[in-house]
């Protein structure tokens, strides 16, 4: 016998039934997936952190390496001493203060809401590591960071991500020869915080002046070099009550 | 006897060359545009698609005696985005790495106008071994001039090819930037790979005259 597949009800029905199977084929496949998922993330966020501080297997001048992810965790709990939650000035210790999202965090202190500020501290051949999660926005969506500075509000290291900057234009903010540059500027201009600028045009491509508080813009990126700009001004905004404690005068 | 028939040779080789989805039918130009900036995420996309459209014409073409003609494109969509959905999760908990760089071209998948193309031109009308075939050959020929746009893009535009850098080093003035060559800005701006696959297609239908359309 053939369906009339002409028919009004037929087609209700086999839409009904296409919906309740793909849905529930893709809802099992996320479930079943979803540990894995966490994981590589929490996985992902450690290697970043650890990157933002130094540690990481980069090989050559054009390669962005992280430490392996299966050795990610020791690592992660050999170098991070201290995780704390900032308020104000106050810190308090935290388990796992590296998993808060800090989406929520800024969106919480824009409704004027009390948010959690994770910072960490981190220990490598006997210096102090300060490292500050960022978090912003590019040309077409999310940006986001870490950025490890030391007592003298040096930046030691850095490292950017994005979720849907153009590629080979504001993708390049996760490229050594972008990130190289931020090592070693002063995120104070006297006794002022003012932040990393990605400026354009400023005369200084190799970035052999630390003290302009400037890094090279990439071509052809200029707002989501501004994102960058902004997104650490912002975090520089938040955490400086407690970075004015451990900065050496 | 041959595993393909002469047919389903055919199936596989017309759209490398001579059926091209995008220099002959002019089909998926838009994402083409988009990711070939830099050459891995060219080979990526590529593979991708190979995935969805292969699968997808087969699904159809297992479905399409069963399909309601009124409601055909939805059901074609769904199947679509169930596929796009299914790459990507899988990617994430299997190949992370990769499907951050994969993540942002695995939506531009859905709105490519080859799969569904060849969904209602081909899967809706043939069984599923010559659907397959289909598939792939179509997915084929979209990803050779994925590759040929994103190598010389990222070639002249970057001076790198897979992030290798193979012209020298643009900073430190080394190789042919020595020389005094510069990389070329505008390859890496999408307008950039309309200029090559209008290239590609000139070049094709100079070696090809029987391709080329009377005035």
């Amino acid at each position: 016998m053939s369906v009339n597949t002409e028919k009004n009800s037929y087609t209700v029905v086999f839409a009904v039934l296409m919906v309740i199977v793909v849905g529930s084929l893709l809802a099992f496949l996320a479930s079943a997936l979803k540990p894995k998922v966490d994981e590589n993330q929490r996985f992902e966020k450690q290697q970043n952190i650890l990157y933002a501080m130094g540690v990481n297997d980069n090989e050559g001048e054009g390669s962005v390496n992280f430490v392996p992810t299966s050795e990610v965790e020791s690592e992660f709990s050999k170098y991070i001493k201290e995780q704390l939650v900032i308020e104000g000035s106050e810190a308090k210790e935290k388990d796992n203060a590296y998993l808060i999202d800090m989406k929520k965090q800024l969106s919480t202190i824009k409704s004027g809401g009390n948010a959690e500020l994770p910072l960490l501290i981190g220990e490598k051949d006997g210096k102090e590591y300060y490292i500050i999660p960022l978090y912003g926005k590019g040309l077409w969506d999310a940006i986001w960071g870490f950025m490890s500075v030391d007592e003298n509000m040096v930046v030691q290291g850095v490292f950017f991500d994005h979720k849907g900057e153009t590629p080979g234009l504001g993708a390049n903010i996760n490229q050594r020869f972008f990130m190289d540059d931020f090592v070693g500027e002063s995120i104070m201009d006297g006794n002022s915080y003012a932040g990393i600028a990605v400026a354009k045009g400023n005369g200084d491509p190799l970035n052999e002046n630390k003290d302009d508080n400037e890094v090279d813009a990439l071509a052809g990126a200029t707002i989501t070099g501004n994102g960058v700009t902004a997104m650490i001004k912002d975090a520089l905004k938040l955490y400086k009550p407690y970075l004015e404690t451990i900065r050496k005068k | 006897m041959a595993l393909l028939s002469k047919k389903d040779t055919n199936l596989i080789l017309d759209p490398l060359a001579d059926n091209n989805p995008i220099t002959i039918q002019v089909l998926g130009i838009c994402s083409a545009l988009a990711i070939t900036a830099e050459l891995k995420a060219s080979v990526v996309m590529a593979i991708s698609v190979l995935f969805v459209l292969g699968v997808g014409n087969v699904v159809i073409s297992l479905l399409r005696n069963i399909i309601p003609a009124k409601i055909r494109i939805i059901v074609q969509l769904v199947v679509v985005a169930a596929l796009v959905i299914i790459v990507d999760q899988v990617l994430k908990a299997f190949a992370y790495e990769l499907s951050k760089t994969l993540s942002v071209f695995v939506g531009l998948i859905i709105t490519n106008c080859i799969i569904m193309g060849r969904f209602e031109a081909f899967a809706l009308g043939n069984g599923p071994w010559k659907s397959f075939l289909d598939g792939i050959g179509n997915a084929l020929g979209y990803g050779v001039i994925l590759v040929i746009v994103g190598f010389f893009r990222e070639l002249l535009g970057s001076g790198t090819l897979f992030g290798f850098k193979v012209l020298g080093d643009p900073v430190a003035k080394t190789g042919l930037y020595a020389l005094g060559y510069e990389n070329n800005g505008f390859m890496i701006i999408p307008p950039a790979a309309l200029i090559v696959v209008g290239i590609i297609i000139w070049v094709q239908r100079s070696k090809n005259r029987a391709l080329i359309e009377e005035a």
